[in-house]
């Protein structure tokens, strides 16, 4: 019987909102017991650490099939350990498009093997084309945790509705874009005073606005459940509060960069700065912050996206999109947290038994008898992020060179220690 | 002579199911038992359309209805022609109502439509001055379908199947058959269930009478009959349902799903059929459990009771 326990330690669950110091006792890959417990078998001294559950991201890209010189499985299993991840949810947006339930399979196959869980997001329609539905009914029993619409939204609202309504039959949740593509193509900044200044297609905030208030009357009208995926401006955080309030089973998702950055993070055209949706206004930031604590967004993603260099160092409207951000999920949010942007606890909430809750995976606690699926860190240690010392194959990051304050220490995968910082 | 002892049957049309009251679908029932029995269809007295003309006119195309219907017509002795309309006028820009002022021209007592459009034979009733039949328009109504479904039922209930649990499964949204089959076992006393996905079960179906399902474990849950719908092909193409294999796969009628319904349970089928899309050959072959090949025989039954009934508000 193989024991671990953590002395001493902050324990921050954010589903039963315990934040209290004690020890955490875990035998058989299991939570035994916690807070004033008996120390048994090896020990963590966790003296002015905290120790919360291990992280869930739901949006990952893990480039592999297909772009295995941007990540791997592998690779990113190792980044995200590095980061306290111990679930991982990959999008569909491989090559070949994760849109067929042997897909599905191989994506599941290839995580058995890692120290990390790996989920799958399937394709919500064939070859993410917007218009064809996929399985969802096989490929949810294969395993498939959500759908996804991938990068581009599904435009046709009929097709969207008749997604929505087929996968309620299954319990499958739905991710869309909010994207209007008649607003946003060939865009690739917020429109605003600092993109028109720099001399960039822009597309409005309520791009994303319109098309999450039509999803979200379509999510009333069939019964579905829906995902907003990746919201960015104040607007649809208003919007989906108010649909909150309403018997409609909407939530929402914000990447960790659109809580840490804004659109004058851009600055002279940086390009490790692009994302998709593009960085918005500062008090677009605050709205969002505010929505995460308030439960209007649900979950928090590090919406990992591996990019080559050769593919970022282009000028900027032809420069690709996305950051790698696996390793920096937890660091930013402690980094916010310390700050004071942000409340700890608020913020675990959206990484932990948000996703866990709304994917219907285990773990993503901290209880007695869950799987004991933790990370501990410092909420102090400062340092400072060197891009190329990340264990992701791609670097892409818009926090090179940053100063942070917070760390992790030791991530453990069902008791088992499978990350120490050096 | 009179098609019903003792009892007046003075509707001109065969629209919808609703035009009809109790009694005379009672009436029609009674009279579709009559002629079934093969003696009566094949060999008995071919005077009762004596010269009255009865033209099919179909702008869809059918096999078995419009067939049926031939055969009805002449067993009860009338002139009989079809036209198929799609191949013709129409191409060449005629109206309906120009169809129809070109048929009234020849004077026929009878008119068989089917089109492609709801209301399509309703419009025509207004406008020719024999009775109407319809074999079925657009989305909404195949009366003389749900009528040989019900004669069917009684049969093989022994003639009253008021109580029994019959689930209608698959494309209801498109289905006719089904808008029909609805009304009428709803009116016999049927317990009616709906069990599709939700992108082929319309809107608000549950305010129809009939209790909505959209998995088939908990759908057929102690049914004595169900019914399966043909899943057009055309809709395969991921627009309301993924593919072939998964609809079958959930929505598909095999031994397993049978085992979800009443030990006994019988199947219909209003053909013609996907085998493997909407239900497996075994099962649709099987003379314990389909009634599939009954179906066809009440066809022409029923539609001599149907064609015999309106024949009398002729005179």
């Amino acid at each position: 019987m193989s024991a671990l326990t953590l002395t001493d330690i902050r324990i921050m669950d954010p589903e039963s909102g315990r934040d209290e110091v004690g020890h955490v006792l875990i035998e058989d890959g299991r939570i035994a017991a916690l807070g004033d417990t008996p120390v048994r078998g090896e020990v963590i001294d966790g003296h002015r650490l905290t120790c919360a559950p291990g992280l869930i991201d739901a949006r990952v890209k893990a480039g592999e099939p297909g772009q295995e010189n941007r990540e791997t499985l592998a690779t990113a299993a190792k980044a995200a350990l590095a980061g306290g991840v111990t679930q991982i949810v990959v999008q569909p947006q491989t090559e070949p498009i994760i849109d067929d339930l042997s897909l599905v399979d191989f994506i599941l196959r290839k995580g058995e093997a890692l120290d990390v869980d790996v989920h799958v997001a399937g394709a919500l329609t064939k070859g993410l084309d917007g218009r064809t539905m996929t399985e969802i009914g096989l490929m949810t029993d294969a395993g498939a945790v959500f759908f996804a619409s991938g990068p581009n939204p599904v435009e046709d609202a009929q097709i969207m509705r008749r997604l929505m309504a087929y996968s309620a039959t299954f319990n499958a949740l739905i991710s869309n874009s909010p994207v209007t593509p008649a607003l946003s193509n060939g865009t690739c900044a917020h429109e605003s005073d600092v993109s028109a200044r720099l001399g960039l297609p822009a597309a409005p905030a309520i791009s994303e606005r319109i098309m999450a208030e039509r999803d979200m009357a379509l999510a009333e009208l069939t019964g579905g459940r829906l995902l907003l995926d990746l919201i960015s401006s104040a607007e649809t955080v208003d919007s989906v509060r108010r649909v909150k309030g309403r018997d409609i089973d909407v939530s929402a998702s914000v990447s960790i960069n659109h809580l840490a950055l804004n659109e004058l993070d851009i600055g002279d055209y940086r390009t490790f700065a692009k994302l998709d949706p593009p960085l918005r206004e500062e008090r677009d930031r605050q709205a969002l912050l505010r929505g995460v604590e308030d439960g209007t967004i649900d979950i928090i993603v590090s919406d990992h996206d591996p990019q080559s260099a050769g593919r970022k160092r282009l000028p900027f409207a032809e420069a690709a999109p996305g950051a790698v951000g696996l390793e920096l999920l937890l660091a930013v949010g402690l980094k916010l947290a310390a700050e004071e942007e942000l409340d700890l606890m608020a913020f675990l909430r959206a990484v932990t038994i948000n996703p866990a809750d709304l994917l219907g995976l285990k773990g993503g606690r901290l209880s007695v008898g869950a799987p004991a699926d933790l990370v501990i860190f410092s909420e102090t240690d400062p340092w400072v992020l060197d891009s190329e010392a990340l264990l992701s194959r791609s670097k892409n990051t818009p926090f090179d060179d940053r100063r942070m304050t917070g760390r992790v220490r030791h991530t453990i995968k069902a008791g088992r220690i499978v990350y120490s910082a050096t | 002579m009179t098609p019903f002892e003792g009892y007046e049957f003075t509707k001109r049309h065969c629209l919808d199911i609703s035009d009809f009251n109790r009694a005379d679908i009672e009436n029609l029932l009674a009279l579709g038992a009559h002629y079934s029995d093969l003696n009566v269809q094949k060999h008995g007295p071919r005077d009762a359309l004596a010269g009255k003309t009865l033209i099919n006119l179909f702008f869809e195309n059918s096999t078995r209805t419009e067939k049926s219907f031939e055969l009805a017509g002449k067993r009860l002795g009338a002139d009989v022609i079809s036209m198929q309309i799609g191949s013709s006028s129409v191409k060449k820009g005629e109206t309906l109502l120009d169809t129809a002022a070109t048929l009234n021209a020849m004077n026929p007592d009878l008119l068989v439509v089917r089109h492609g459009c709801s209301s399509a034979p309703s419009l025509l009733a207004q406008k020719v001055s024999c009775s109407v039949i319809n074999a079925g328009d657009g989305m909404h109504a195949h009366p003389t379908q749900a009528l040989l479904d019900a004669l069917t039922l009684r049969q093989a209930f022994d003639g009253d199947f008021s109580g029994i649990r019959i689930a209608i499964c698959g494309d209801v949204l498109h289905s006719r058959v089904a808008r029909s089959n609805v009304q009428l076992l709803n009116m016999l006393g049927a317990e009616v269930r709906l069990v599709g996905p939700p992108t082929l079960i319309p809107t608000d179906a549950d305010q129809w009478g009939v209790d909505v399902f959209h998995d088939m474990k908990s759908g057929l849950a102690g049914c004595d009959v169900i019914m399966m719908l043909r899943l057009q092909m055309e809709r395969m193409s991921g627009a309301f349902v993924p593919s072939k294999r998964e609809y079958f796969h959930y929505y598909g009628l095999d031994r397993t799903k049978l085992t979800y319904a009443k030990d006994g349970a019988l199947v219909m089928h209003p053909g013609p059929m996907n085998r493997g899309v909407e239900i497996s050959s075994n099962i649709a072959d099987d003379p314990d459990v389909s009634l599939i090949t009954q179906q066809v025989a009440a066809g022409v039954a029923i539609r001599m009771a149907v064609l015999h009934a309106l024949s009398e508000g002729i005179r």
